[in-house]
């Protein structure tokens, strides 16, 4: 009479109904709960919150606010304000790692060691501290507006932040921009005959240093033929504070660096161990084909190591955004902070704002893993 | 005739000991010799003042601020409010309590590290020392007065939260990664909805999730106290890394051990249990251990939802009218305890992994 339990396929299906059964009513149960919760303590529900005055300022935004802006344009200036943050921390994180990944890799023992040390020290330490270790420690400690630590003349230090010159850009500021889409396109097709050059008659063209000289030389002539069309704003001293230009802020700084010290410890390793997951072999067979150093590196090193590398470096990006929410430990106004945040305690209703700061963050992910998707098929040895 | 062989001579000085290493090791090429500079500059730039600061021109002896200099680290500071590092706002009458605790718990893992057998044993230990540890933590028996978990904080909070975090998403995380290699469409489909929509998410979010709308999903009466709510967050966030992990170890598992597991007539649960997860499991321990350490990191962030972890309570110290500017000692004493417990999970994954390589090559 039970035969039939014996059946995998059957069996399969029951188990699956018996999940759903229970998942629903898991659901079914929390909704019921809920509702009941949210009708008892009076919150309200539904995103008309979103058009709603926020009655809050912001302390930076990339785009105007003011507290009579509405939670959605809290909640763009959260996101931006995340993408920001992101993107130079990416920069950062990327420049030192790559320093330091190359010094671990070094023949010298001292700058090896010494890269070891950091990496060991830093990636140990949670995230969370440096950032207050930053903020409370080094930034605080920082002079007053008066007092401020001049860098040439043209970067200011003090407690509110750091200030730097902003270009304006003029109105023949285009011509420097064709000047360099041409240089890109030169580099292209001349990149382009070098190789089919190579292919016939085996001469070689020094392609790189050709295509970074234009690079360099076009922008340049663009820049005089226009007749010098971008100026910069420098900022000045003006009462309490500095004018003009653009500044960052000690709360920004901090979230900066430490996310960047952070995030480059581990963007070090992947490099490492993309470069030392070469097999000897292949180092091997590059030097007996005559290949010099450089050439070694370029043709058969770094193609296979930037394959291992490249995941684990995009995954490291992704972790660096995800860890910018931790900003709302010293206020920076990202998207948990302001939104999770002020506009959650204002509104109470967290559901809604969770939900959506959730979805957010799922989204940004989304994209980065299509980015990492396209790039291993890109990257995917073609075997013939 | 007789040749004499001639006397061996020694290598010339240069080329021996310590200075040919020296010549190879920092000298070698031009570029050696800058970025030996470069080096020794750095060194030189980093080592003397933190040194003066943290030891030579540090204050050790006193009893309050005043017997600070101000020139060198405050060390008095941390030595005075050691107490409260460790173990939060615990009262300083049942102090012997959580001490007992953590003696109890470092026992257990030499124990766990030095027996090789008895899987059991080990098993029912780590099931059991929650049980004992939050008896003796909370009180509420044998004459021991109840100590809220509110008071609980510091280091103790910090080890509990990653013991709890480790335990709990440890079985969690193996459901999950079982559920998503799983045949069965909805099942699968359910298990890698959650994984991945959990480690998209900052962690901090699930944290404000956990505390501020878990309460509304259950019935009024039905209350967790802020550390529930922690563990919950945390064991639900770090079981998606630990599934992912698990089903890295299921994919280096050769096709063979499962075909050999059906060939033997094992079913479903047999298969995964005596075979496959033995094996995987055993692969993936180097990454586990590597989820672990950031579990142990990401449980700082316990302070924004007011937990009061060793770094909320270098800030709540650090804010002490008696003691204002402590931060720089109290942060590096914070970094330093964090730091000995990850570094040393990190040596201990270093270890397993090359006595994996070397099991593997036998």
């Amino acid at each position: 009479m039970l035969a039939f339990l014996r059946d995998e396929k059957i069996r399969g299906v029951i188990y699956q109904i018996v999940a759903i059964v229970l998942f629903m009513a898991f659901l079914f149960y929390i909704a019921q709960n809920t509702s009941c919760n949210i009708e008892r303590r009076g919150i309200k529900t539904g995103f008309a919150f979103l058009d709603a005055t926020a009655g809050f300022d912001i302390t930076e935004s990339p785009i105007s606010f003011s507290p009579a802006s509405t939670h959605l344009k809290v909640f763009e200036v959260g996101v931006l304000n995340t993408l920001i943050v992101s993107f130079w921390g990416i920069v950062f994180s990327s420049l030192l790692g790559l320093l330091i990944g190359v010094g671990r890799l070094s023949s010298n023992w001292l700058i090896s060691r010494l890269s070891a040390l950091y990496i060991e020290i830093f990636r140990n330490i949670p995230v969370l501290l440096q950032i207050l270790f930053w903020y409370n420690v080094v930034l605080a400690t920082l002079p007053s507006v008066r007092q401020s630590i001049d860098i040439f003349g043209v970067f200011h230090i003090n407690n509110r932040g750091l200030f730097m010159p902003s270009p304006i850009f003029g109105s023949g500021a285009w011509i420097v921009l064709a000047f360099f889409a041409a240089a890109v396109a030169i580099s292209f097709f001349v990149k382009r005959w070098a190789h089919r050059r190579q292919d016939e008659t085996g001469e070689q063209f020094p392609i790189v240093l050709f295509s970074l000289f234009v690079l360099i030389l076009f922008p340049i002539v663009g820049y005089f033929v226009a007749g010098q069309p971008v100026e910069f704003d420098y900022p000045s001293l003006q009462g309490f504070n500095f004018k003009g230009g653009r500044s960052w802020t000690p709360e920004f700084m901090a979230l900066l660096f430490a996310l960047s010290i952070y995030t480059a410890t581990f963007i070090a390793e992947a490099i490492r161990s993309g470069i030392e997951a070469v097999p000897k072999g292949q180092k091997e067979a590059a030097k007996s084909l005559g290949l010099s150093p450089l050439q070694e590196l370029r043709f058969v090193v770094l193609p296979q190591a930037v394959r291992i590398a490249i995941p684990s470096i995009i995954n490291q990006y992704l972790n660096l955004i995800k860890n910018s929410s931790l900003a709302a430990a010293i206020g920076y106004p990202e998207l948990v902070t302001i939104f999770a945040g002020t506009s959650l305690n204002q509104t109470g209703q967290a559901l809604e704002i969770l939900l959506i700061t959730m979805l957010t963050y799922l989204l940004i992910s989304l994209v980065v893993s299509a980015i990492l998707n396209w790039f291993n098929a890109k990257m995917k040895i073609k075997e013939r | 005739m007789v040749y004499p062989p001639k006397e061996t001579k020694e290598p010339p000085i240069l080329e021996r000991g310590a200075i040919a290493w020296i010549r190879k090791n920092l000298l070698s090429s031009p570029f050696n010799i800058f970025f030996t500079i470069v080096g020794i500059a750095v060194l030189y730039m980093i080592l003397p003042p933190f040194i003066h600061w943290a030891f030579l021109d540090a204050n050790w002896s006193g009893a309050s601020k005043s017997d600070c200099t101000g020139e060198g680290a405050c060390w008095i500071f941390v030595r005075e409010k050691l107490n409260m590092f460790i173990f939060g706002f615990y009262p300083q009458e049942q102090l012997y309590r959580p001490k007992i605790v953590m003696g109890a718990l470092a026992a257990l893992l030499i124990l766990l590290g030095t027996l090789k057998k008895f899987n059991g044993l080990k098993i029912a230990l780590i099931a059991l020392f929650p049980i004992f540890a939050y008896t003796l933590l909370h009180g509420g028996y044998f004459d021991m007065p109840v100590v809220e978990s509110s008071k609980w904080g510091g280091l103790l909070l910090t080890l509990v939260i990653a013991s709890v975090g480790i335990t709990l998403s440890f079985p969690l995380g193996i459901v999950l990664a079982l559920g998503r290699q799983s045949r069965l469409p909805i099942i699968k489909s359910l298990s890698l909805f959650y994984i991945e929509f959990v480690r998209a998410v900052p962690l901090i979010t699930v944290l404000f999730m956990a505390s501020v709308v878990l309460p509304l999903f259950f019935p009024e009466g039905v209350d967790f106290d802020k550390l529930a709510r922690a563990l919950i967050g945390i064991t639900l966030f770090e079981a998606a890394y630990v599934a992912e992990n698990i089903r890295s170890g299921f994919q280096a598992i050769p096709k063979g051990q499962y075909e050999a597991a059906d060939a033997m007539g094992l079913g479903y649960w047999h298969k995964m249990a005596l075979v496959i997860l033995p094996q995987a499991i055993r692969i993936t321990i180097p990454n586990l251990v590597g989820t672990f350490i950031s579990l142990f990191k990401d449980t700082s962030l316990v302070m924004i939802i007011g937990l009061f972890d060793l770094l909320a309570m270098v800030t709540v110290t650090a804010n002490d009218r008696d003691w204002l500017g402590m931060d720089t000692e109290g942060y590096v004493f914070a970094a330093f305890l964090f730091w000995i417990f990850t570094f040393s999970m990190s040596r201990y994954s270093k270890y397993l992994e090359k006595r994996l390589d070397r099991s593997k090559g036998e």
